[in-house]
């Protein structure tokens, strides 16, 4: 019998017109850095280089952060109905180069396109509609008296969604009246550049929005550069308390949105298919790269068997290998440092006595690429469920009460996310009560949408982003000094 | 193929026994079936429907969507269910069902075609051994509100007039007030008087409304011995969705984990394109498994399905689209 091949169905890479070079994009225009190193963006499928992108130097950030107190003095005069007005002409344009950013973000990040195309793209422009509805109702948002904006705001943000976590961070600084200066990842700056034309397309006026790329030093240099008035981070705990060095005892404000190590909680009386379902989709979703993950599998003890079966059932008919494929479910790892991470963390669980288990599939021959990995026998102090490997690694434990499950659950250095799994309502308003975690999802898991605040707890950070939460991290209230 | 299963339970006096082997219970009463009914895990709605959605998404091109619609014309119960049924129809039908498209030979048959009880007679005239079976509704269909005698009798009828398989209602009055043994006793007597056809337990999931009905009604049909379980008699709205179709995919996978046998699947009614139908060939793939994808295990309960499947395989095979005047379709609406 002849079985069911998928042949290739690759998106045409057609769409997107890639630039040999890219300068900064400051006060509204691409210009050429002063002095910075270039660096090269490659697609982690192929390791292709796919363009040269100029770093910034201090130099440079000076000149943007210039630019974006000078744009400030108008843009934060606008009526709240004029900014809403630019944002939602930007959201629309996201809309109709859909296409062209989703086949821009799978080349440089790797993900896959069904992803790109369905979660990141969409869910980037419903920010900029949402917060666009925002704009001109600030004061009804029960923000506080007066609600007025911070200034310039510095954004660093990392390589995981590097469309979407621009837009979590510029949809509200500007419905808020702040400008801004953003520093996309080193290793994925593509799709931030490509909104830099969208902001001129959308005539933004000049320096409301800067984008400048580089690496770790240009972050720095933004994020302790006297001008900026508040920082908003998206990435690793290490970096997060370096920011949170940096401007202490100064006027900034901060909000930092950080590491993770998810407990996915799956009780006896769970819907089981489903519940497989999300345990896929909490961990194997972009190939692990999500702080929220749901890295820890904490199954009850009396289901744990049948449980993982059905998961290593399903993890076999996962489809690992080019991100353009329209049937690809799991691309390329980010960067050659990520994959040494995860082989590196993976070899301590194996170290440590864990049971590693991965589905036999073919890997690309170029390019960095993992296979989807469930340790099983895992237990609470090893380092594989305590450390976030941000790949796609999956650690299971078991519990036997709901006590137990919150315990472990809690049992960890982060709180950002958390999963249920029940049929019972009352245990899931239980639980969520129980769990220090920002976001705890019931029935579900990685789900995001703009009017739902996300942020986290302890070592994942503080302040949130999307829903009316995420709007007060932009304004300051009270009486005018 | 692994049609080399176990082959189920054919008198009551098995099927009961099986049963209480498998409920792990001494009698089998009303009680002892609705727990082991409900202490099946339960269904969420939302992510049951997002799966299905998701599986949708793949995208079957070139050679492998030439082999799916193949496959999906093989699997074709070919269907008239009309109180307007003459023989000459269902000899057209039939007729159709051993040459599909007149124009390219190599097209597949259909699997079967699907009748009412007192039309058997002609269909197997034309059919004959040529290997495409032929199907019988019986059991008061599509309501199934008749007495058991009638139910039986409807079905001796059909199997003695040379039906290969017979196409069954549950009764969704009973199923639906909880009366699990009664439905059980039916399934099980119809299957008695099926002698050696093939019973296709129709579930008409319309009216069993919830996911977790799908699924009980799905393990109840299988324990009392049906070969196939299916969606709908195309009565009733909605029929053949995708999402509970996956939940009767679910539910074959399991009891083969559970038992050894194989169950088939039938979604019936509303699958009318071919991109709906490799829809469902996905599924059948990423969920059931491969072994699924043959025509002894799979069926689609379809009518006009075959004339879209037929225009995209000239299409695959000439590069252009022809259309309907390039299809033969002995069966056109009477309207």
């Amino acid at each position: 019998m002849p079985t069911f091949e998928y042949a290739p169905a690759p998106e045409s890479r057609s769409v997107v017109d890639i630039k040999s070079s890219y300068g900064l994009f400051i006060d509204g225009e691409f210009v050429d850095s002063r002095g910075g190193t270039p660096f090269k963006t490659i697609s982690p499928a192929t390791e292709e280089v796919l363009a040269e992108v100029s770093e910034a130097s201090e130099d440079d950030v000076d000149r943007a952060v210039a630019a974006a107190r000078t744009a400030y003095r108008s843009w934060s005069r606008l009526t709240g109905a004029d900014r809403g007005k630019y944002l939602f002409r930007i959201a629309r344009i996201m809309q109709e180069r859909a296409r062209e950013f989703a086949v821009l973000e799978s080349l440089d990040n790797g993900k896959p396109i069904k992803e790109s195309r369905d979660v990141d793209v969409p869910i980037a422009a419903a920010h900029f509609f949402y917060h666009a509805g925002w704009a001109d109702k600030l004061a009804y948002a029960s923000l506080g008296d007066n609600p007025r904006p911070h200034g310039v705001v510095g954004q660093v943000i990392p390589w995981n969604f590097p469309l979407l976590m621009l837009a979590w961070k510029i949809a509200p600084a500007l419905a808020t009246g702040n400008t801004v200066v953003l520093k996309p990842a080193e290793t994925t700056p593509l799709t931030a550049l490509l909104f830099a034309e969208v902001c001129q397309q959308a005539d933004l006026p000049p320096g409301v929005v800067n984008i400048i790329t580089g690496a770790g030093t240009t972050g720095q240099a933004l994020v302790g550069h006297e001008g900026v008035d508040k920082v908003a981070f998206t990435g690793s705990t290490a970096v997060g308390k370096a920011i949170a060095r940096t401007i202490a005892g100064s006027r900034k404000k901060a909000t930092l949105e950080l590491g993770g190590k998810a407990a996915n909680i799956v009780f006896d009386d769970a819907p089981l298919d489903q519940a497989v379902e999300g345990i896929v989709n909490g961990i194997f979703f972009n190939q692990g790269h999500v702080c929220c993950a749901g890295s820890r599998l904490l199954v009850q003890e009396s289901i744990a068997e049948e449980v993982e079966a059905k998961l290593k059932a399903r993890l076999a008919t996962l489809r690992v290998g080019d991100p353009l494929d329209k049937n690809t479910d799991i691309g390329a790892i980010n960067s050659r440092e990520q994959l040494d991470r995860i082989n590196t963390l993976v070899k301590v669980g194996e170290e440590e006595g864990a049971v590693r288990w991965a589905p036999e599939c073919e890997l690309p021959a170029n390019g960095f690429w993992f296979r989807p990995t469930v340790f099983t026998g895992v237990s609470q102090t090893h380092r594989i469920a305590q450390e976030e490997i941000f790949g796609p690694v999956l650690s299971v434990l078991t519990f036997r009460t709901p006590g137990e499950a919150v315990a472990k659950a809690n049992n960890t250095p982060y709180g950002l996310s958390a999963g249920i799994w029940t049929e019972k309502g009352s245990r899931i308003l239980w639980m969520a009560d129980q769990l220090k975690a920002g976001v705890v999802w019931a029935n579900t898991f990685n789900k995001f949408d703009p009017a739902s605040p996300f942020g986290g707890y302890k070592e994942s950070g503080y302040g949130r982003e999307g829903g009316r939460h995420g709007l007060s991290a932009y304004v300051t209230t009270g009486a005018t000094k | 193929m692994s049609t080399d299963t176990a082959v189920p339970a054919t008198t009551a006096t098995d099927a009961a026994e099986r049963a209480r082997e498998i409920l792990g219970v001494s009698r089998l009463t009303n009680r002892a079936l609705t727990s082991w009914l409900h202490g099946l895990p339960g269904v969420d709605q939302v992510g049951a429907e997002a799966r299905a959605a998701s599986l949708g998404t793949r995208s079957i091109k070139t050679t492998s969507k030439a082999w799916a619609i193949d496959t999906a014309i093989s699997m074709i119960d070919l269907t008239t269910l009309e109180g307007a049924d003459t023989p000459g129809r269902v000899r057209g039908l039939a007729t159709r069902a051993l040459t599909p498209d007149p124009s390219d030979l190599s097209t597949p048959r259909p699997a079967a075609v699907c009748v009412y009880g007192d039309m058997v007679g002609h269909a197997k005239d034309v059919l004959g051994d040529s290997g495409v079976k032929v199907a019988a509704v019986a059991t008061a269909f599509p309501s199934g509100r008749a007495s058991m005698a009638v139910k039986l009798a409807d079905t001796a009828d059909a199997v003695s007039a040379g039906a290969d398989e017979i196409d069954m209602v549950i009764d969704r009055g009973a199923f639906l007030s909880g009366d699990y043994l009664t439905v059980f006793d039916q399934i099980v007597a119809v299957k008695e008087a099926c002698g050696g056809a093939r019973l296709k337990v129709i579930m008409e999931t319309g009216e069993l409304v919830t996911y977790d009905n799908v699924r009980r009604a799905s393990y109840l049909s299988m324990l009392a011995g049906g070969d196939f379980i299916k969606t709908s008699t195309g009565k009733v709205q909605p029929a053949a969705t995708l999402p509970v179709t996956l939940i009767m995919l679910q539910a074959v996978r399991d009891w083969r984990a559970l038992t050894g046998q194989m169950v088939g699947v039938k979604p019936a009614g509303g699958i009318r394109t071919s991109k709906d139908a490799i829809k469902f060939l996905v599924t059948v793939h990423e969920v059931a498994g491969e072994d699924w994808l043959d025509n002894h295990w799979f069926r689609f309960g379809a009518s006009s399905l075959l004339n879209d499947l037929l225009l995209q395989r000239q299409k695959v095979s000439t590069g252009a689209y022809s259309g309907a005047d390039y299809i033969a379709d002995d069966s056109p609406s009477l309207y």
